[in-house]
């Protein structure tokens, strides 16, 4: 038992001997982790802006995470992470909760994400208001024919309850920005497990209507221009539209470090900002923030 | 020599012995489970709440009603697909097909059996829902009736395999006395070989059921997931939420320990006790049915 406990700790003692000798040159200066985790918008955009930051730079580890932004910002609270992600703002309950752990909670807005509303080539409607979509949305316009368009049904799509984005929607366009407003999504609205479920249902389906990140939306699907309000210029979700704050469905995403970032987290923060991973953001459909 | 012999027989008849009681273990583990899980809902919800009409958990609202309707509606529908369909394969099969057939048929119809249910979703989503709104001018194809279809599909197989076994396990001399007594080859099967294999048929039947009931992956992609109340018949060509579906679809991303969790829980501890109804239904039946028989013969 005995001779076994030494064996095992001469042979511990070697291999790591052998180790540190072979990679000694990257492990000094590698102590460098990044941990980043939280919105499920976010993830695939996070994880290109880590393989390309790595690519560069061999001495730094990316680890990104999803989970949700819930996810993210909790992680924040409990000081597991360096960077959490979220595709809402962080809440007030949430800043309250941290500052009683210690930490101090510092905003950065890395790009914008615009949710276009989408209906089948084959719809005559080209243009709907805000309120008109939350009318339909809500269940108060069921035909076609009450916003311009031909005798059919409105079947409406959406994304599943625990998607940022149907509860992005439920606030900003079904209830209009409104807090006291408690309108919900009309009951016959399908809940659809994935984007490409929208996708397929909408491509396929003359009388529905679906709502989807920018960036999922095909080319063969017909987007809706959308106007902030009756009367207004009806405006169509593209990189321009959202940053001049023209297109009135289009949302920030966040990142959160523990105070103002130092270090190699700020090195990559600064990173994120510049122009070389802002046209990554373009790439995957987002909105840059330049 | 001896001594040893039953000590060996003393441990595999242990060992076998515990298995068998392990199925029941594990049973009721997981029941408890579900209670430990599920039950403080009652707790949290009011039970008026839990009887609204409602499903938006997000905004806390948690009836369970459209989810009930729902998995009852498209049950049913599927039921009324494998039922008939499925007994139907199966008298071919065990009574009317030619030996080379049923050697080519029987492995086909298991190997349908092992399709995984994703699969046929997303034939589902692709091929049955665009045809199915065109052909019945519905405004979705993504309806209850796409689901039953779908899961009448899923059930057949297993309905098949069970009640083929059965219809089979008749004797052959009961055939022959129906033949020999001038009945045609239709009396025979409807009044001699069915009602003989009744209790296998039915076992077909109720598995079958249950392999609808449980079936998640291909509800949640066809049927749309509205939480609508299916009050009547016409629902069935409307889209519906299911129990099942709702558990996949909201579990991922709910906070452990939430009232919203143990909702979730409460869910799995309904279809638990409908699966539980429905299999001491069906063994109820086969026991009297069982009795009656040895009353007969006897």
């Amino acid at each position: 038992m005995k001779r076994a406990f030494t064996f095992f700790l001469l042979l511990s003692f070697i291999i790591t001997s052998c180790g540190s000798t072979s990679s000694r040159a990257v492990s000094e200066s590698s102590a460098q982790y990044i941990e980043n985790k939280g919105s499920d918008t976010i993830v695939n955009l996070a994880l290109a802006w880590a393989e390309t930051y790595q690519g560069d730079r061999p001495t730094v580890r990316i680890s990104v995470t999803g989970g949700g932004s819930g996810t993210g910002i909790a992680a924040l609270i409990n000081n597991t992470v360096d960077i959490a992600n979220a595709s809402r703002r962080i809440k007030q309950e949430e800043i309250d909760e941290a500052r009683k752990n210690g930490i101090e909670p510092v905003e950065f807005i890395i790009a914008r994400d615009a949710i276009a509303v989408i209906v089948n080539p084959k719809n005559p409607v080209n243009e709907l208001t805000l309120k008109q979509i939350s009318d339909i949305y809500s269940g108060r316009i069921t035909n076609w024919q009450d916003v311009g368009g031909e005798d059919r049904p409105i079947v409406k799509l959406s994304r599943e309850t625990n998607s940022g984005t149907h509860v992005y929607f439920l606030e900003t366009v079904l209830r209009l920005g409104s807090r006291e407003d408690k309108t919900l999504f009309s009951m016959d609205t399908l809940l659809l497990p994935s984007s490409e479920g929208i996708i397929s249902e909408v491509r396929d389906n003359p009388n529905a209507i679906g709502y989807d990140g920018l960036g999922y939306v095909p080319q063969d699907l017909k987007t809706i221009g959308i106007a902030k309000k009756q009367g207004g210029e009806y405006v169509l979700p593209s990189i321009e539209t959202v940053n001049d704050k023209s297109y009135a469905v289009a949302r920030d995403l966040y990142m959160y470090t523990n105070g103002e970032p130092s270090g190699v987290v700020k090195e990559y923060l600064d990173w994120i900002l510049s122009d070389e991973a802002q046209l990554i953001v373009a790439e995957l459909g987002f909105v840059p923030v330049k | 020599m001896k001594k040893s012999l039953s000590w060996r027989e003393f441990i595999i008849t242990r060992l076998i012995q515990s298995s068998g009681y392990s199925a029941i273990l594990f049973v009721a583990l997981i029941f408890f489970f579900l209670l430990r899980e599920g039950l403080p809902t009652l707790g949290e919800v009011d039970t008026s709440s839990l009887l609204n009409i409602r499903w938006y958990p997000i905004e806390n609202y948690f009836g369970l009603l459209p989810l009930l309707t729902g998995s009852l509606i498209v049950t049913l529908g599927a039921a009324l697909i494998a039922i008939p369909f499925g007994i139907g394969t199966a008298v071919y099969i065990s009574e009317i097909a030619p030996r080379w057939v049923r050697e080519i048929l029987k492995p086909l119809v298991e190997l349908l059996g092992g399709l995984p249910s994703v699969v046929l979703g997303f034939l589902g989503i692709l091929v049955l829902a665009p045809f199915l709104r065109v052909f019945l001018d519905l405004p979705t194809g993504l309806t209850a009736f796409t689901g039953s279809l779908l899961l009448g599909g899923i059930a057949v197989p297993t309905v098949v395999s069970v009640a083929e076994d059965a219809l089979d396990s008749v004797p052959r001399a009961y055939r022959e006395g129906a033949w020999a007594l001038g009945a045609t080859r239709w009396q025979t099967i409807w009044r001699v070989t069915l009602p003989a294999a009744r209790s296998g048929v039915l076992t077909a039947v109720m598995l079958g059921v249950g392999r609808a009931i449980g079936e998640t992956m291909t509800v949640m992609m066809v049927t749309g997931n509205a939480p609508v109340l299916a009050t009547k018949l016409g629902s069935l060509f409307s889209p519906v939420r299911t129990m099942t579906a709702t558990i996949a679809a909201e579990m991922g991303e709910v906070a452990n320990g939430s009232t919203h969790y143990h909702v979730l829980f409460f869910i799995g501890m309904v279809l638990f006790i409908i699966s539980l109804v429905v299999n001491i239904i069906a063994s109820s039946v086969v026991f009297r049915a069982k009795k009656r028989a040895e009353r007969i013969l006897s």
